[in-house]
């Protein structure tokens, strides 16, 4: 429950394995009668997707979480070794269901660079803005997500129809709501309609009324106060070990994010600086993912004003029906609302793609670190818990 | 275009490093994709040494993750660790080349707190064996898989799902090139 | 529903430590009330009252939340979301269901209490969709579930799922759904369909 000092946690302690803790707890006697093993899911309240907790509780507090994932496994890197790569392009926008963008980009961005193709500069701005929008649209679904899990039902119904507007901005620019299908490998699929930057302010402008709102009413909020600080404390000893990124990280004081550290598509050219939390529980991460959230609004208007209206959309492709792109392989990352999402492909000259492996920050979130930090808290509270680490299980069994 | 700027010091350190891991571990095939990201290959046996000492001792301390490409022409199963490292802002891929036909790899679960799932994730998808890995044994995403481990390149996954969950007569598939050979373009000679 | 008083029941005479959890009865079709005025205003309830189970089975459930909330706004048609399946009577399939999702449907669609219907999203449950070579997810729902309500499209938007409840109330009224009847006449085509490809069945043959 304690605070951390900003002065003393950029530094990651350097006793790396003595985070981790591998002692098996006592057997424990389940036929006493004094401990109860319950399920929680793969349908509850706390989470975007279907993850199962098994929980062993003694009362009302858990000495014991053991995940089970694998409800919405679809194989999906075996479907990708058996398609062309255009073919794989509408598909893997559905790996992380409630934020697809980033699946597109990276995936056009990994076949990018094997085959040495340039996108063009409108290109790489349209996708800035997409990607921006995403994150936004992703980030109040979190809201709502975080204060349905505490039972506080009126916040959820304020950002979920903001975020339809968000969606509908989407839809203009892309034909899509959800799955956009949009940043092909060479560029994106058209431009950006007419009238779109004049229409995407008048939602930037009502999303960020209703933010200051929003924090009126959750973060001002007595009972979410009182549940969700001192709540999933994540120390700055378990950051590297456990492979936490993103805003659990950074609700640690942990400077780090990939748009700065390595930055992609123009954010090298975007006026925005790196947000950290000092207080690592489940109300700091979610105040630090609020003032996320406000800086994707100002991301989002600074596209909007230098995105150009000329220029090519799209490079020069091969045929792509016969693509045979040159073997390789690399890895390419983004930083989506939740950290570091990554590709790993591999390619061996032939018009399949070899391997995709897909790197979801959940993957380490939701399973290892969550397992870790159940123990001890309220059953009440593993929903909000589950929440605060943003975890989506789509992209964790893929 | 990739826009990572590694300036001239933390290229320097990331030689030096690889000169070292040339030297103490025998590490073979280097190759540098783009700035910022670097393959080789080890022999099985230096690998977790080698990952344990660049953990902790050239800070390459984030584990970007853990996966196997089937080379099943060669009879290899490819491990690949790519681990990172936050302040020369480097990624290193390294590969491990496993036998297909006992495929078993020494764990990495004591060095990062993910690395079991990964490990599980392997074991259930390509069949690796991981000694001492927790829980290795448990379903990790299929629920009664009684086949061949799915993701090996010789498991045909679209035969099993057609036969094991039937299909829906009327669904029609396209084959543009064939389209284009036989309406549009009739008289051009050639597989085009 | 279940045997008539005068019959013993089926562990009568056991301990408790010997008694199953559960009832190896066979469920029995719904039989409509005998006077067609009552059975009329009957499904007109049920029609005002569409209660669906809270279980998001896969991507299409991703535009439930943007249903339930103001902008779309289902409650105005009666459409509550309940978390259990005792207090449910619809269950939206919500898009592509793998196997280890679909073992806990069956068990959740048989312990709601009938009537019930199925909405099925999206082109997965019809014919596999995109994942139609997936080894871990099922090409045609209606071979372990009886469907009621299919709703095309990937994804479907909320306002076609508005225009399939609004179908499925007229059908409702007029007496045609009966899934969950059809799904009780042919339970044994049903479960052998769900055995063949639940090869893990360590749950009742029917989950009362």
């Amino acid at each position: 429950m304690a605070l951390f000092n900003p002065a003393t946690t950029n530094k990651i302690s350097t006793g790396h394995s003595a985070a981790l803790d591998f002692s098996q707890p006592a057997a424990l006697d389940m036929a006493s009668g004094k401990y109860v093993r319950i399920w929680q899911g793969p349908q509850h309240p706390g989470i975007t997707g279907n993850m199962a907790l098994e929980l062993i509780l003694d009362g009302d507090t858990i000495i014991n979480c053991k995940t089970h994932v694998g409800y919405l496994h679809r194989g999906f890197e075996k479907l990708m070794e058996g398609r062309t790569f255009i073919q794989n392009f509408p598909v893997v926008c559905r790996i992380a269901v409630p934020e697809p963008a980033f699946n597109e980009y990276l995936y056009a961005k990994a076949v990018e660079e094997i085959s040495g193709i340039d996108v063009p500069e409108r290109a790489e701005w349209i996708r800035t803005l997409n990607l921006e929008m995403m994150r936004l649209s992703s980030f109040m679904m979190w809201i709502g997500g975080m204060s349905g899990a505490f039972g506080q039902y009126t916040v959820p119904n304020w950002t979920i129809s903001c975020r339809d507007h968000v969606l509908d901005l989407f839809e203009e620019m892309t034909g899509g709501r959800i799955y956009h299908m949009y940043m092909v490998p060479g560029g994106v699929r058209a431009g950006l309609p007419a009238g779109f930057k004049g229409r995407a302010i008048e939602v930037m402008d009502s999303a960020d009324k209703l933010l200051d709102q929003v924090e009126r009413v959750l973060f001002n909020n007595t009972v979410f106060k009182a549940r969700a600080k001192g709540l999933g404390v994540i120390t700055p000893d378990l950051i590297d070990p456990y492979g936490i990124v993103g805003p659990n990280a950074r609700g640690c004081g942990i400077k780090r994010d990939l748009r700065k550290d390595e930055p992609y598509l123009k954010y090298d050219e975007l006026d925005f600086d790196i947000i950290t939390h000092d207080d690592s529980d489940a109300y700091g991460r979610a105040y630090l993912r609020l003032q996320e959230t406000r800086q994707s609004i100002s991301l989002i208007r600074q596209c909007l004003e230098r995105v150009p209206s000329k220029g090519a959309f799209q490079a020069d492709m091969p045929n792509v029906l016969h693509w045979e792109v040159p073997a390789g392989e690399t890895y390419v990352k983004a930083e989506c609302t939740r950290g570091e999402y990554g590709y790993y492909m591999v390619t061996d000259g032939s018009e399949y793609v070899r391997r995709v492996h897909v790197r979801g920050p959940s993957y380490s979130h939701g399973i290892a670190l969550m397992e870790r930090l159940a123990v001890g808290n309220n059953i009440a509270d593993i929903a909000g818990l589950m929440v605060s680490l943003h975890t989506y299980p789509p992209e964790i069994e893929r | 275009m990739n826009n990572i700027t590694i300036n001239a010091e933390k290229q320097a350190t990331t030689k030096a490093i690889l000169d070292r891991l040339k030297k103490n571990f025998e590490v073979s095939d280097i190759v540098e994709c783009k700035p910022g990201l670097t393959t080789l290959s080890v022999n099985k046996d230096k690998a977790e040494t080698m990952i344990r000492e660049l953990r902790d001792r050239e800070t390459y301390t984030h584990l970007n993750f853990m996966t196997c490409t089937d080379y099943i022409e060669k009879n290899i199963l490819r491990l690949t660790y790519m681990l990172h490292n936050y302040e020369s802002k480097h990624s290193l891929a390294i590969h491990v080349d496993i036998n297909r036909d006992q495929a078993e790899m020494t764990s990495i679960h004591r060095l990062w707190g993910q690395a079991w799932t990964y490990q599980r994730e392997l074991r259930e998808m390509y069949g690796i064996h991981f000694p001492d890995s927790p829980r290795l044994e448990e379903d990790f995403c299929l629920e009664g898989w009684d086949q061949m481990p799915p993701m090996r390149r010789d498991f045909n996954t679209a035969q099993y799902s057609h036969q094991t969950f039937g299909h829906r007569e009327g669904r029609v598939s396209e084959n543009p090139r064939q389209h284009m050979k036989i309406n549009l373009y009739p008289n051009r000679g050639g597989d085009e | 529903m279940s045997n008539n008083n005068k019959a013993p029941l089926e562990n009568a005479g056991l301990s408790v430590e010997e008694k199953p959890f559960f009832s190896h009865a066979r469920p029995q079709a719904y039989q409509p009330y005998s006077t067609k005025a009552i059975e009329d205003f009957a499904n007109w309830a049920r029609a005002k009252s569409l209660w669906i189970l809270a279980f998001g089975t896969g991507c299409c459930s991703i535009e439930l939340r943007p249903l339930m909330t103001s902008r779309f706004d289902a409650n105005r048609f009666g459409v509550a979301g309940r978390p259990t399946p005792r207090q449910s009577s619809v269950f939206v399939i919500g898009g592509y269901v793998s196997v280890k999702t679909l073992k806990r449907i069956i068990r959740s669609y048989e312990q709601m209490q009938g009537p019930k219907f199925i909405i099925a999203l999206g082109s997965c449950p019809a014919n596999g969709g995109m994942y139609f070579d997936s080894y871990n997810t099922i090409n045609q729902f209606d071979l372990y579930l009886p469907v009621d309500m299919y709703v095309t499209g990937c994804m479907p938007r909320p306002e076609a799922l508005l225009a399939s409840i609004m179908d499925m109330q007229d059908d409702i009224r007029a007496g045609k759904c009966d899934g969950a009847n059809h799904y009780v006449n042919n339970l044994d085509w049903y479960k052998k369909n769900q055995k063949k490809v639940i090869k893990n069945w360590d749950m009742p043959d029917y989950n009362w």
